[in-house]
C-alpha cells in the first residue's frame, strides 16, 4: 500500500486501484460502481451513460424486460460487455419474487439475483419481513442473493447470517436523490458486516457516492442519479470518479475532526528546519 | 428518371414501392402520389400495427426531454403542418379525421411532480418554447372533473391531438383516389441486384420492383430478409397499452396529462365521446398481450387525475408496438444501400411526425434533396454509437 515513489502520484493510484478489486461471493469487478438502468431516456443515452461510468455489473428488473427481445437493455449491457444481474423491482411478496428470480436464472443463465420487495408504491421501502423470507429461500435453493435492505444494522446482520452473498442497505428512498439520511447506520453495518456493503438507492450526486465509499461500504449502486440527470454520461463519469475519490479516502484514512485549527506547517514532518 | 443501376430488360413495375401502411407509410404514399409517382404499399393489415392503437397526441411541448432538443423542433414542425395537411387530406378523402387544437394541460399533485413540471418549464422556456404556468384553481377551472388535489399545472396552448384510426382511414381513401395501389401481403425479403435494392419479394413468392423502395414498417423494419447488416438501425418494439372509455356527457375539454407519483398518465378526448387513456410503455419484445397490471395502472392512475372515470364506458383495451430507436427519434433518409430509403423509428411519435415525415420523404424520393428539418435524422448519425458500443 505504501510507496516510496514520491513521482509518480498517478502509476500509484492506478497500481492502487487495480489491487483493490470488488470481490463478491468469489468474484472479482475492478469497477466498484454498479449500475441500474431504469429512468433512462432512450437506449443510445442508456449505453453512453453505462460506457462512461465503467461499471463491470448491471441489474436489470427481470419483471420489465423479455430476455429475448432484440435491442433490449440486455443487448445494450451485451454490446458493452458489462455482466447482468437481474432483479426483482416490482415485486410486493416473496413468493412473486421468487419466483421472479427462479424465471431469471432460467432465462439468463445466471444464479444471481439483486433482491427486492417493496412493500407499498409510495416509499418503494423494502418489506423486511418478505425480504427476509424470500432471502432464506433463495439461498437455500441455491442463489448468489444480494438483497435491497433498510438501512438497519439488525436486519443486515439477519441477511448475512442466512447465507446472503452482500448487503444492499439503502441511503434513502429509491429515486429520491436524498442522499444518505444515516450515515451513521450505515456505518454500524459496515463494521459489523463480514460480505461486501453495497450502498443502493437515494444518491443524488457525487459527493453521495463518495461519502458512501468513505463510510466505508465496498460498492455503490445507482440508476436515477445518473439515467434521470440533464447529462447522464456526464453524471455517469462524475460518479465513477466519486466512487474512486471515496474509496481511495477510505484507504487512505481520513484526519480525526478537530475543533481548532492545527498549522499545516508547524514544528514537525517534512519541510521544516 | 433515375440514375440508379437497373436491368434493361425489366423495368421497374412501379417508381416507389413502401413496404408498410402504417400512418407513416401511408402519408408519404399520399404525398409521393399526389406528385405524380406510381406507388404501390405492401401491408399485410393496412393502418393496423401501432397506429391502430395510439392515443394521437400532437404535444411535442410537454414530450420534451434534455437532449432531445431537435426532435422537439421537429414535432414542433409537423404539429404545425397538421392543420393545412388535414385539411388537404380530409378534402381529398371526404373523411374527418378527428383532428383539434385546444391545447395540452400537463397537472402535477405533489410538491416533487410540481417541481418537475416546474423545471420542464423553465427548459421549455430557455428554447423559446411558450407555456402557461397555472395554479391548481386554474386548471380546475379549465377542467372541473380533475381531482380536487390537482397542486398546478402548465398549459401548452398550440398543442392538440387526432383521431388516428379516423386518420389512416382518410389516408387510406386519399390514398386511393390518388392511385396508390394497396397489396395486403407480407413483404417477405428486399431484393437486392447489384447492389442496390430493386424490389421485394412477398410471402407468396411474387415479387415486385420499383425504383424506389422504402422502408415504413414500424417495429418490424429490421425483420425483413436481404437487409445488408448496418444498413437499419435498430428498431425495437416497445409495448404500449390503452384504454377507451366512452362518455355520455362531456367530461374532459381538452388532452390532459397527469403526473401521478413520478408516473405519467393521460387522457385525450374525441368529439364522440371517446376517451383514450394510455400508455403502458414495455420492454416485451413482439408481445402484445393485454395484462391485468397495464390495465390496472392505466384506470389507477386515471382515477387519481379524474376520479370521475370510473362512471364512463369501458369500452377497449389493447396493445400495440411503438417502432423505438436507439434515440427515440425517426430515422429519415436514404440509406447506405441504394435504392433504398427509410422512414422507421417514430417511437412514441408516428402519429404526430406523420406531415413532416411524409413531406420529407417526397421531397427526398421525388427531388433527391433532403429538407433542412429532416437533416439531423438521417440513419448516417447511427454509425458512431454502433463503433462505441463495440469497442
Amino acid at each position: 500500500m505504501t510507496t516510496t515513489d514520491t513521482t509518480g502520484m498517478t502509476g500509484t493510484t492506478d497500481a492502487r486501484e487495480h489491487a483493490d478489486p470488488l470481490v463478491i461471493a468469489g468474484r472479482e469487478f475492478g469497477s466498484r460502481l454498479i449500475m441500474g438502468t431504469g429512468g433512462a431516456p432512450s437506449m443510445r443515452v442508456l449505453a453512453e451513460a453505462l460506457a462512461a461510468s465503467g461499471t463491470e455489473l448491471t441489474t436489470v428488473a427481470m419483471r420489465r424486460v423479455d430476455p429475448a427481445a432484440r435491442g433490449s437493455v440486455l443487448d445494450v449491457l451485451r454490446r458493452l460487455d458489462i455482466d447482468v444481474l437481474p432483479n426483482t423491482a416490482g415485486c410486493f411478496t416473496a413468493g412473486e419474487a421468487v419466483l421472479t428470480a427462479k424465471l431469471a436464472r432460467e432465462a439468463l443463465g445466471t444464479d444471481w439475483v439483486k433482491l427486492e420487495v417493496i412493500a407499498d408504491e409510495h416509499t418503494l421501502l423494502p418489506d423486511p419481513i418478505e425480504l427476509v423470507d424470500a432471502a432464506e429461500q433463495l439461498v437455500d435453493a441455491g442463489f448468489t442473493v444480494l438483497p435491497y435492505t433498510n438501512d438497519d444494522p439488525v436486519l443486515a446482520r439477519r441477511l448475512e447470517q442466512l447465507g446472503c452473498a452482500a448487503v444492499m442497505p439503502l441511503g434513502s428512498p429509491i429515486g429520491s436523490g436524498l442522499g444518505i439520511r444515516n450515515p451513521h447506520n450505515i456505518e454500524l453495518i459496515v463494521e459489523q458486516a463480514q460480505v461486501p456493503v453495497i450502498l443502493d438507492a437515494g444518491l443524488g450526486t457525487a459527493s453521495d457516492a463518495a461519502l458512501a465509499m468513505e463510510l466505508g461500504c465496498d460498492a455503490v449502486l445507482l440508476a436515477t442519479a445518473v439515467t434521470r440527470a440533464q447529462s447522464p454520461a456526464a453524471m455517469a463519469a462524475a460518479m465513477r470518479h466519486a466512487v474512486r475519490a471515496g474509496r481511495l479516502a477510505r484507504l487512505a484514512g481520513r484526519i480525526p475532526k478537530r475543533r481548532h485549527a492545527q498549522a499545516s506547517s508547524p514544528w514537525e514532518g517534512i519541510g521544516t528546519s | 428518371m433515375s440514375a440508379t443501376a437497373r436491368d434493361p430488360r425489366r423495368p421497374p413495375a412501379w417508381d416507389v414501392l413502401i413496404i408498410g401502411a402504417g400512418v407513416i407509410g401511408l402519408a408519404t404514399a399520399w404525398r409521393v402520389a399526389s406528385r405524380g409517382l406510381s406507388v404501390t404499399v405492401v401491408d399485410p393489415d393496412p393502418a393496423g400495427g401501432a397506429c391502430r392503437v395510439a392515443a394521437g397526441m400532437l404535444t411535442p411541448v410537454s414530450e420534451l426531454a434534455y437532449g432531445e432538443e431537435p426532435l422537439l423542433r421537429l414535432g414542433i414542425a409537423s404539429r404545425d403542418r397538421y392543420a393545412s395537411f388535414v385539411a388537404e387530406l380530409e378534402e381529398a378523402a371526404g373523411h374527418e379525421t378527428g383532428y383539434r387544437r385546444d391545447g395540452l394541460l400537463q397537472v402535477a399533485f405533489d410538491s416533487d411532480d410540481l417541481a418537475f413540471l416546474d423545471d420542464l418549464r423553465r427548459f421549455q422556456e430557455s428554447l423559446g418554447v411558450p407555456v402557461e404556468a397555472l395554479t391548481g384553481r386554474e386548471c380546475r377551472r379549465l377542467e372541473p372533473m380533475l381531482a380536487p388535489s390537482v397542486r398546478g399545472g402548465l398549459l401548452a396552448p398550440e398543442d392538440g391531438s387526432v383521431d388516428p384510426r379516423r386518420l389512416t382511414g382518410a389516408l387510406l381513401v386519399a390514398c386511393q383516389n390518388a392511385g396508390v395501389r394497396l397489396v395486403e401481403r407480407r413483404a417477405d425479403a428486399l431484393i437486392v441486384e447489384r447492389d442496390t435494392a430493386t424490389g421485394v419479394r412477398l410471402d407468396d413468392g411474387a415479387e415486385l420492383r420499383a425504383g424506389k423502395v422504402l422502408l415504413a414498417a414500424g417495429a418490424w423494419s429490421n425483420d425483413l430478409k436481404g437487409l445488408p447488416d448496418g444498413v437499419v438501425p435498430e428498431v425495437r418494439p416497445v409495448k404500449g397499452q390503452v384504454v377507451r372509455l366512452r362518455a355520455r356527457a362531456p367530461f374532459l375539454g381538452r388532452a390532459t396529462r397527469g403526473l401521478v407519483r413520478g408516473s405519467s398518465i393521460y387522457l385525450v378526448p374525441r368529439a364522440d365521446g371517446e376517451i383514450v387513456v394510455g400508455a403502458t410503455q414495455e420492454e416485451m419484445g413482439f408481445d402484445t398481450t393485454v395484462t391485468a397490471g397495464g390495465l390496472w395502472q392505466l384506470l389507477r392512475d386515471a382515477r387519481e387525475l379524474l376520479p370521475g372515470v370510473t362512471e364512463l364506458e369501458f369500452a377497449e383495451v389493447s396493445a400495440g408496438l411503438r417502432p423505438g430507436s436507439p434515440d427515440n427519434a425517426p430515422v429519415l433518409g436514404a440509406s447506405a444501400l441504394p435504392g433504398l430509403f427509410l422512414a422507421t423509428g417514430h417511437f412514441r411519435n408516428g402519429v404526430l411526425l406523420a406531415p413532416v415525415t411524409a413531406d420529407a420523404m417526397a421531397e427526398m424520393l421525388v427531388d433527391g434533396t433532403v429538407p433542412e428539418v429532416a437533416a439531423p435524422f438521417t440513419p448516417d448519425r447511427f454509425e458512431p454509437f454502433e463503433v462505441e458500443a463495440r469497442a
